[in-house]
């Protein structure tokens, strides 16, 4: 049973694959992200917004919001990964679902501390208690708590497994908890942040809001990757394909 | 089916009898940790009634989590976990009956010593009413949520903290309305009510739910 998707589902074979992409990748991500900061900071307006102008440094949204939306995306791939890999035991998807999380956890952070300094100068304050940050905060301690149980294990075929499973009920829980820190009060939901829809925004801030997305996308993809090739390594060492290419490099250079 | 659930039930509690230190370690941490608060922040009335509801909910969550550790550990440790794999019996109910097991034997404590607590942060006694049956319906979903945890970490080191890194933030809904139950009731006693009944409704989820994954981590922790 060789379907064609199937053959790349063997870490020996995806591994020359994933080399071959991932300098594509890398190309897009930087041209895209080049696009998008020139786009950002010349095509864009000095100031947005009336009686309270947010000034020049409203240009963190670019990357703010960019990588907020990867850091939940990777979380949902995370899981997808992780949910394949239970279901079909093959461990090229634990290895995915494992190179995922490192970068999630970045842009987490990444989302947080822009988000903080975006903060300062607009609301006075690096961190207040609103419910779109509390819950970015608590995708970080999931991301947090993927990587370190993973990293407690030394068995790796149960650290996939247990860990792939904790990224499953952390799911399960996800909207539960975003909506209980939405939502304290369950007799009137009130909106506490401004809500904001995308045909809203001004088009050169959207496009260089989504140009942005676009590239630190494929940044994900190219660090994903190198990082998967190299647990793919780490694992299959004692392989005879991962000997004879270690031994075709050593003559090669 | 039932005579397992009831036979495993028995059993837990009757070795926790035998070890009564255990069960009262867990109550007294509760005990300690929510008497540690008002000298921390002072003794003003009026901050220790704003501050008691979510001090004592955050006192059970730890307490709840730290007692999470045993329920698994020593019948791993001795073999007795492998054995109940091995046998035909349905492993959820293996699992549900062990988690009641632990439930009553650390969470219940914490219910009933809440009036105790109540009078330490002056919260009048319809507030107290309210605390106890949001800890009623709030440490099952604990003792729940948690056991998929203590699966997970099943013969690790440092396996206390990291249990902490991953059960803790799983717990935030019934914080959230625990204490947010205690915290309404006492304005108006009638405003309690949505929240106890959102805590009925994750009590309900997670007895369904749970089991089944505690279960699956305990089959990949034991293999």
């Amino acid at each position: 049973m060789t379907k064609p998707w199937s053959r790349f589902a063997a870490p020996a074979s995806f591994y020359p694959l994933a080399g071959r992409l991932i300098p594509v990748f890398w190309v897009l991500a930087a041209a895209f992200i080049l696009i998008a900061l020139y786009w950002g900071f010349f095509q864009t307006p000095d100031q947005l917004g009336g009686s309270n102008a947010q000034k020049d440094y409203y240009r963190i949204i670019f990357i703010h919001v960019g990588t907020a939306w990867m850091s939940m995306w990777l979380y949902a791939m995370l899981v997808a990964w992780a949910a394949v890999g239970l279901v079909f035991k093959t461990r090229l998807s634990f290895m995915m679902a494992n190179a995922i999380a490192p970068t999630g956890a970045i842009f987490t952070f990444l989302a947080l501390w822009t988000g903080a300094i975006w903060g300062r100068p607009s609301w006075g304050t690096y961190w207040d208690w609103d419910p779109r940050l509390t819950s970015e905060l608590i995708l970080f301690f999931l991301y947090i708590g993927y990587i370190a149980l993973h990293s407690a294990i030394d068995d790796s075929r149960r650290a996939d497994r247990a860990a792939a499973l904790l990224a499953i009920v952390g799911l399960v829980m996800v909207p539960v908890i975003f909506w209980s820190i939405n939502c304290p009060d369950p007799n009137q939901c009130a909106a506490l942040h401004q809500r904001s829809g995308l045909g809203k925004v001004d088009g050169n801030i959207l496009f260089a809001m989504l140009t942005m997305t676009l590239g630190l996308w494929m940044y994900s993809f190219a660090t994903t990757l190198m990082r998967v090739r190299g647990i793919i390594l780490t694992r299959e060492a004692e392989t005879a394909w991962v000997q004879d290419l270690v031994r075709a490099q050593a003559r090669g250079s | 089916m039932f005579t397992v659930f009831w036979s495993v039930l028995h059993r837990d509690l009757l070795l926790a009898m035998r070890r009564r230190t255990d069960v009262l370690t867990t109550l007294f941490f509760f005990v300690i940790v929510v008497s540690l608060f008002p000298l921390g922040v002072g003794t003003e009335r009026a901050v220790l009634r704003v501050l008691g509801p979510g001090v004592v909910w955050v006192a059970a969550l730890l307490a709840s989590m730290l007692a999470l550790e045993r329920l698994f550990a020593a019948d791993y440790e001795d073999g007795t976990l492998e054995q109940l794999l091995l046998t035909d019996q349905p492993l959820v109910l293996l699992t549900l009956a062990k988690v009641t097991a632990h439930w009553l034997l650390t969470g219940l404590p914490l219910v009933l010593i809440a009036p105790l607590v109540g009078m330490q942060y002056h919260l009048t006694d319809s507030s107290v009413a309210v605390m106890m049956l949001s800890l009623l319906l709030g440490t099952p979903v604990l003792s729940l949520i948690g056991a998929i945890g203590a699966a997970l970490t099943l013969g690790l080191r440092g396996g206390g903290i990291l249990l902490a890194l991953l059960i803790l933030p799983l717990y935030i809904p019934v914080l959230v309305y625990g204490a947010g139950a205690v915290t309404v009731g006492a304005v108006a006693l009638g405003e309690a009510q949505p929240y106890l009944t959102l805590l009925a409704a994750f009590l309900a989820a997670a007895l369904a739910l749970a089991p089944f994954a505690a279960a699956a981590a305990l089959r990949i922790s034991i293999e």
